[in-house]
Parts: C-alpha cells; sequence; structure tokens
C-alpha cells in the first residue's frame, strides 16, 4: 500500500556518538534504569493490592511481595452490588468505541472538506473551527450539561457521546494532514471519474489509515479515560462509566482497599492493550501531532 | 452532429481535464460537496459548542439558581459576585501555582527523559515504553494509586514507610494544608502521567536534528555534554517546546481529575473547573454565577494563550516538523 510521505516515520540521520567511555554509558544506563523503576512502582503497587487481602495492605510492616495471592479479589469485585462495576466497563467500552468511530467519521469528513474542496468561504469558516480551539471544552461544561439535560440526554449514551464527537482539534490535525497528501493519488481517481466523495472513500481513505490509526488510539484512550464529562452526565449509577465508578469508591462510607485496587487494575488492562498492539501507530501519531484531547 | 456538441459542453472529456483545476471532471458542484462533508461538523460545533458558549454569556447576566429559563436580569452582578468571591478568586490562585509548578518541571523531566532515552543503544524501545506506559492510566486511576498506597496519611501508606525508616514520623499528605504537602502529591501524579507524553514529542524533535550540526560542533571544539546541548539542541528544539509549553499551559487549566479525586472533601486546593462544578452543579446549583465564572476563565485563557503566542512565536512555520 502506497504511503503518503506525511505518515512515514522521521528518517533519522545517524547521530554524532557522544559518551563514548565506558563509565559514562554506565552513568546512563544506571540513570535510566532508576528512573524506569520509578516509573514502574505504581504499576506494581496497583497488581500487588488488587492482589492482597486488606489485612496485608494496611499491615504494620510494609510487604513488598503479597505472601498468598488472592485471586478470588476478582469475583468479589463483580459480586459487590454497591457500585455497578462490571455495567460501568459495559458502558466505557460501548461510550469509547462509538466516540471513537464518531470522532474519525467526522472530523475526518470536515478536516478533507477544508483542506481539499474549493469553496470561497472555506477560510472562513476554518477560522470559526480555530475559534473552538481557544475556548477549552472543560469550560463549557456548565452550559454544555444545562443544554444536554434541557435535550433530556442525561443518563444516556446520547448525552456521553454525541457533544464529545465535535472535536475542533481533531478537525484541526485532519485538516493540516489532508494538506500534506499527495495530490496525485486524487487525480488519478478523478480521471477515473470518481466524485469527491468516491475519491474520499476508495483513494483518500485506504492510503490514510496510518493517520486514522494513530488518531483512533488516542481518541480511544481519551474517551476511555474521559472523567469530568461523564461525571456530569451519568448521575444514575446506571449511567456510570468506569472512571466514574472508580472515583465513587474513594467517596464511599467503607474503604475497601482490595478492591478498589482490582478496580483500577481492571480499568487499565483495555488501554495496557491498546498500548502492547498499537504503539508503533500511537507514538507515531504523537510525534506528529503533539495531541492530547 | 448538435447532439455531440451538447455532450461535449455538458462534460468536458476527463482525459483533457488539466491537473491545474481539480475541480474540473468531479461529479457534483464544489460547494454542494464542501457542505455534505463539513456540514455534520459545522452543526454539531454549533450545537454543542458555539450554542452553549452563547447561552453562557446570556446565562451569567441572570440570576439563574435551580433554573435555566432565569427572567430576572442583574447585569454584571454576576461578575462582581465570582470576582470577589474569595473561593473563585482564590482558586484561580490555586491555578497559577499549580501552573507556575507543573509547567516548568514536566517541561524539564520529559526533555531529561528524552535526552536520556535517545542516548541509549540498546534496549530503547523498552525504556521508551516504560515511560510511555503512564499515558494509558486514567487520572483517576492514578489519583487512587497515589492517595491510597503511595501518599496514604497512615503507617502503611509507601512514602510515610521510606521516611519511617529515616526516623521521620507519618506526614499528613493531603488532610493538611500547613504545611501544602498536598502539592507534592499533586505535581508528582501529574508528572508521572503526563512526562512520557511530552517526552515522544522530544525524542520526535531530537530524531530531527541532523547530525552534521554536533559533527560541526566537535570540529568547532565545543565539547559534547553541555555546551553542545546549550548551543545546539535547547535552540533546535525551539519549536517543539514552544508547543509542549503550550500544550501544558492547556491541560494545566483543565486540571479537574486529580483535584477532584485527591481533595474531594478539603476546601484547598480547588482549581478553577473543580470551584464552577461545585458551585453550578452542586447544591446551590447557580447556574448564573457558574456560568459567569466560565466566562471569567475563558476570557483568561485567550489572553494568556494570545499573550504567549505573541511572546514565543506559536504557529509561525512551527508545525512543518
Amino acid at each position: 500500500m502506497p504511503e503518503p510521505a506525511r505518515t512515514a516515520p522521521a528518517q533519522r540521520p545517524r547521530r554524532a556518538r557522544r559518551g563514548r567511555n565506558v563509565m559514562s554509558s554506565t552513568g546512563l544506563y544506571i540513570a535510566t534504569a532508576v528512573a524506569a523503576f520509578l516509573f514502574l512502582v505504581p504499576f506494581y503497587l496497583i497488581v500487588r493490592n488488587a492482589l492482597s487481602t486488606d489485612a496485608a495492605i494496611t499491615g504494620e510492616n510494609w510487604q513488598f511481595f503479597p505472601t498468598d495471592l488472592q485471586w478470588g479479589n476478582i469475583g468479589a469485585l463483580f459480586d459487590d452490588s454497591s457500585v455497578p462495576f462490571a455495567r460501568s466497563l459495559w458502558n466505557s467500552t460501548v461510550v469509547a468505541l462509538l466516540h471513537t468511530v464518531g470522532v474519525l467519521l467526522i472530523c475526518s469528513l470536515a478536516g478533507y472538506g477544508l483542506a481539499r474542496i474549493p469553496y470561497k468561504h472555506a477560510n472562513k469558516i476554518f477560522y470559526v473551527v480555530l475559534g473552538t480551539l481557544m475556548v477549552p471544552t472543560a469550560v463549557t461544561f456548565v452550559p454544555s450539561f444545562v443544554l444536554v439535560s434541557s435535550l433530556g440526554w442525561v443518563d444516556t449514551y446520547r448525552g456521553l457521546i454525541i457533544p464529545g464527537l465535535f472535536s475542533g482539534f481533531t478537525c484541526f490535525l485532519f485538516r493540516q494532514y489532508f494538506l500534506g497528501f499527495p495530490k496525485e493519488l486524487e487525480e488519478a481517481a478523478r480521471v477515473d471519474g470518481l466524485g469527491y466523495w468516491g475519491a474520499y472513500w476508495r483513494v483518500v481513505v485506504p492510503n490514510s489509515l496510518n493517520f486514522f490509526a494513530a488518531i483512533a488510539t488516542i481518541t480511544f484512550i481519551n474517551g476511555w479515560n474521559a472523567f469530568l464529562w461523564p461525571l456530569v452526565i451519568g448521575q444514575d449509577p446506571s449511567a456510570w462509566t468506569v472512571q466514574v465508578a472508580l472515583s465513587s469508591y474513594t467517596t464511599g462510607q467503607t474503604v475497601v482497599f482490595h478492591q478498589i485496587f482490582m478496580a483500577t487494575a481492571i480499568s487499565i488492562l483495555p488501554l495496557l492493550f491498546v498500548f502492547l498492539f498499537l504503539q508503533r501507530w500511537l507514538v507515531q501519531g504523537i510525534a506528529q501531532t503533539g495531541i492530547k484531547g | 452532429m448538435s447532439a455531440t456538441k451538447t455532450h461535449d459542453l455538458a462534460r468536458p472529456a476527463p482525459a483533457k481535464a488539466s491537473p491545474a483545476r481539480p475541480r474540473r471532471g468531479l461529479r457534483g458542484s464544489p460547494t454542494l460537496n464542501f457542505w455534505l462533508f463539513t456540514g455534520p461538523f459545522l452543526i454539531g460545533l454549533a450545537i454543542f459548542i458555539y450554542a452553549p458558549i452563547l447561552w453562557s454569556i446570556w446565562l451569567s447576566f441572570f440570576d439563574a439558581r435551580f433554573t435555566v429559563t432565569p427572567d430576572k436580569f442583574i447585569g454584571f452582578d454576576n461578575y462582581t459576585y465570582m470576582l470577589t468571591n474569595d473561593d473563585f478568586v482564590g482558586s484561580l490562585g490555586t491555578f497559577t501555582v499549580f501552573a507556575a509548578f507543573i509547567v516548568p518541571t514536566t517541561w524539564a523531566f520529559s526533555l531529561g527523559l528524552a535526552l536520556l532515552v535517545n542516548r541509549l543503544r540498546f534496549m530503547r524501545a523498552f525504556f521508551r515504553s516504560v515511560f510511555f506506559l503512564p499515558t494509558a492510566c486514567s487520572y483517576v486511576a492514578a489519583s487512587l494509586i497515589w492517595k491510597m498506597s503511595i501518599f496514604s496519611g497512615v503507617r502503611f501508606g509507601l512514602m510515610n514507610t521510606v521516611l519511617g525508616w529515616f526516623g521521620i514520623e507519618n506526614i499528613a499528605w493531603l488532610a493538611d494544608p500547613n504545611p501544602p504537602w498536598y502539592w507534592l502529591v499533586i505535581v508528582s501524579a501529574r508528572l508521572w502521567l503526563q512526562s512520557g507524553f511530552y517526552m515522544i514529542l522530544f525524542l520526535a524533535a531530537l530524531q530531527n536534528i541532523p547530525g552534521e550540526l554536533y559533527e560541526a560542533a566537535a570540529i568547532d571544539g565545543a565539547k559534547p555534554g553541555w555546551q553542545t546541548f546549550r548551543h545546539i539542541t535547547l535552540p533546535q528544539l525551539r519549536a517543539t517546546s514552544t508547543a509542549v509549553v503550550l500544550l501544558l499551559l492547556i491541560a494545566a487549566y483543565q486540571a479537574f481529575d486529580e483535584f477532584f479525586n485527591l481533595l474531594s472533601k478539603t476546601t484547598w486546593g480547588r482549581p478553577p473547573l473543580v470551584e464552577l462544578y461545585y458551585k453550578a452543579l452542586g447544591e446551590s446549583q447557580d447556574y448564573g454565577a457558574g456560568s459567569a465564572g466560565a466566562v471569567i476563565l475563558t476570557v483568561l485563557i485567550c489572553v494568556v494563550t494570545l499573550f504567549q503566542g505573541k511572546i514565543m512565536g506559536f504557529g509561525r512555520g512551527d508545525e512543518s516538523k
């Protein structure tokens, strides 16, 4: 599959070699290893606490390794009826997936229109889109909530998903990407008699899968990890996403440590899979665009 | 004959269409297609972004407690109320302190990580992944780990355990604003969460610096290390640094998740968004004052962003990788 120039990983000229003696190289690795250790400690704590008893977690003596692993903690988490954790996992899956699909569809189309379809007011409209970048969506959550609640969308998937689909930033990124997309490919499609719509779906999108994958990965992560909006919209526990459910553990009357950490571990798992399998696109996408939510 | 002629006029032969005029030979009018492509997005933008902003401005001039269809116009009272409200003004102060800590530390820390990883010859991908991995964690999850396990104010918290080895008494990290240890908790959590992300940006930029620059510097007698870093690496990273600082600032403005989860029951350390959340959606449901606060905050963000853009020249050819 031909790859547009912009998505190709940056060609890296071989760097001039520095720090060539063994001493500094060893120091380098020690420093990196120490930093890496510190970065991994929180992950270790999640797993350790998730598989411990509360007595072991809060015991007098710090236990580095749990003596006997409590695999039953997994089942206990889902048996607890005070927090509908399984339901919240399902909600998050639906919301994050539909959010990703919707954002990709709507923002990529708009980005392509702004970048490639000649229209005399296209520039003015582009400024209307850019204007929203100045206003962080988080700041408008109060009026957005008022609007969504007057539509009757509180506690619904519609309310959780639809208002987040119109990301000015993602549209902007797609526009920038399509501006750099090789025109020759579209011209070939034109010779074959395709319209804008046909050329977009049959030529542009299939040749941009790398960029779509990168944006999809980042959008999914942001969708899964979103907190403020789901907190505002998910008033009833049946509409909680996994982040809202996690947060509710800290406000509950009794704190069950192993339960909190098991829930945290399970909430992170899907994203770890995303990281393992899609890291190439993720790193590439971030390097290209430098985005987050 | 005339039929052929009409046909030719209506549809110029595709093969003859000039490549310089891409609109010719494509089906449908460009204007129609433009709206077909951008229409759904623009309608959504109007309904879910611009309408709330306008509604917010409108509400901010009304006494809108427990109602979104108020009828009592009160002019700028909501604004004077918010600007003289200790909690809201204090939250702006909280943000300023937070930004003053988190922006430079994340910048330096992620650049440091990028420099480390970039110099590695073995296991580079492994270490890059390790530093990047926290990006997978949500702020809520990180808050739970920080609050319940690392900076727990009791003896079994990791930090207090480690300090205990040196004979230091337990510290109530979050439960006591004097001294304000809660800043350490908040800043370290966010540092862990976002450094890996910005490290990737810096890594990409570092790898785009031409190697010849370093070779030329070596010939000119520059010592590898601080000198080359100061005179070659840093200037070459200028565009990325600018973008990173801007992104960090915007991210700091939106701070909500970790403050809400780490300090939920306390009255200190509330950034603007947490304050507005309680004001508008809390017990008083004061949409008017909440909206006024949102407007003030938006104006503030716009001013700071524009100001920073002016100073650092953001957007002038910076995106050209």
